[in-house]
């Protein structure tokens, strides 16, 4: 017989050494989350899978599953908090998601959908980084990074190139290109890369291919985010 | 004796740094636009004549603030209005005008009216008439105080039609999954 804890009051089966997001997403039970990939360990850096185990918060993408476990995950101060992360991600950057080529299948935007998010909220800090189009099939909008680092572990642990990093400290850390010049045309990027194809959002975009799916038929106009449980959007066939 | 007339609630409007899409999306409401007229009656906005808002019960503001006079006209809607919403994107955060944030204000002006092609010698408009652009667009909640917020870009006929009659039933406004969109 399998182990399992609880997640809400439901039975949630795990195998040793999943963590509780994992067991949950297979188990086809929502957390919301940002910087969780199944393919690629915890990173722990967006908040948004907290849950309470137990009476305590914890990440849920970086805590392993134990048999017998308490998880209370869709709780009104859960999602209050959750929506208070998104809105502070939507401030830090220049989310104008009518002209974004992302939107409907972003998923920043679908989990405050999730979350019910009417508004950022808080003041908007408005960044400057300038895009970078220097590569011939892709372009980068820095403005949109959640910094979820996925981009940095597909290049450096899938693609085995390295091309991405993030620098700079507090709200100066921001997403940057490993190369002398920092532009994503002097290195060895190509569309083939994972990486090219993980950003949950607007920032590592095809070039050419933009608003190409018409309204209604976008990942998260078809299906919320709550239902996407497989936590990633489909990599994109070119 | 005529029976008394039920008060109908008094609605103003208004387009600050807008584009006026939230107003035409409001008329999509189409034909329940004569169900509305029996329940409310309309106080200063770009659909009447009014030139300042008297006492309402909800305002509508679509549009950021990107100059003086914006600032103007919001601080008498959230006097003369005792529900403020923020309608679309650009009440909301800026929105897509908010993009001329990065640039300094003179070199956009420098570029509209001195130095783009075509224009010899064109100088930056000075008459005191005009209001002064602010430095930055700004979202209308970072100078009033905001009761509700109905995003998109423009937010749906229906999605505007769901608040207005929640508020007329005395309820709560509340969006469902399906209406909420910020693009
Ligand atoms: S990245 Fe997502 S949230 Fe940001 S502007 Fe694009 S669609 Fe909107
Ligand atoms: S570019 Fe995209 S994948 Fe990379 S850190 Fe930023 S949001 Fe994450
Ligand atoms: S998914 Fe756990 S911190 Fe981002």
């Amino acid at each position: 017989m399998s182990k399992t804890f609880t997640l809400d009051g439901k039975e949630i089966p795990f195998e040793d050494g999943q963590t509780v997001i994992q067991a949950a997403l297979d188990a086809g039970a929502y957390i919301p989350h940002l910087c969780h990939h199944p393919e690629f360990p915890p990173s722990g850096s967006c908040k948004l899978c907290t849950v309470k185990i137990d009476g305590r918060q914890t990440a849920s993408c970086t805590r392993r599953a134990e048999a017998g476990m308490t998880v209370e995950s869709d709780t009104q101060e859960l999602n209050d908090e959750r929506r208070s992360l998104t809105q502070m991600l939507f401030v830090e950057g220049n989310h104008f998601c009518p002209s974004c080529e992302k939107s409907g299948d972003c998923q920043l935007q679908a989990t405050a959908y999730q979350l019910h998010m009417l508004t950022p909220h808080y003041d908007h800090f408005f960044p400057n980084r300038p895009v970078d189009a220097s590569h011939p099939d892709y372009l980068l909008e820095f403005n949109r990074c959640i910094l979820c680092s996925l981009c940095v572990r597909a290049s450096r642990d899938v693609d085995g190139k390295n091309v991405f990093a993030l620098g700079g400290r507090g709200i100066g850390t921001h997403l940057t290109v490993n190369a002398a010049s920092h532009r994503l045309a002097d290195t060895d990027f190509s569309a083939d890369d994972m990486a090219a194809k993980v950003c949950p959002v607007g920032v590592i975009l095809k070039k050419r291919v933009g608003f190409a799916v018409p309204i209604g038929q976008r990942t998260f106009d078809k299906k919320p985010a709550a239902d996407y449980v497989d936590s990633r959007l489909p990599a994109k066939e070119d | 004796m005529n029976a008394p007339e039920k008060k109908k609630l008094k609605v103003a409007t208004t387009s600050l740094a807008g584009c006026f899409g939230c107003h035409m999306s409001f008329l999509d409401i189409d034909e329940r636009l004569f169900d509305l007229v029996e329940l409310v009656e309309f106080d200063r906005s770009p659909l009447t004549d009014i030139k300042h808002a008297g006492k309402c019960d909800i305002g509508l503001i679509e549009g950021g603030l990107c100059n003086a006079e914006n600032v103007h006209v919001l601080r008498e809607f959230r006097q003369q209005c005792d529900i403020l919403i923020a309608v679309g994107a650009c009440a909301i955060n800026g929105g897509l005008p908010a993009q001329r944030n990065p640039l300094s204000l003179p070199m956009i002006l420098e570029e509209v009216y001195h130095t783009s092609p075509g224009l010899h010698n064109g100088l930056i408009p000075n008459d005191p008439e005009l209001p002064l652009p602010l430095d930055k667009v700004h979202p209308i909640h970072e100078v009033v105080k905001v009761d509700y917020f109905m995003p998109g870009c423009p937010p749906s006929g229906d999605t505007i039609w769901k608040v207005l009659t929640d508020l007329l039933a005395g309820k709560e406004p509340n969006l469902p999954h399906e209406l909420l969109h910020y693009d």
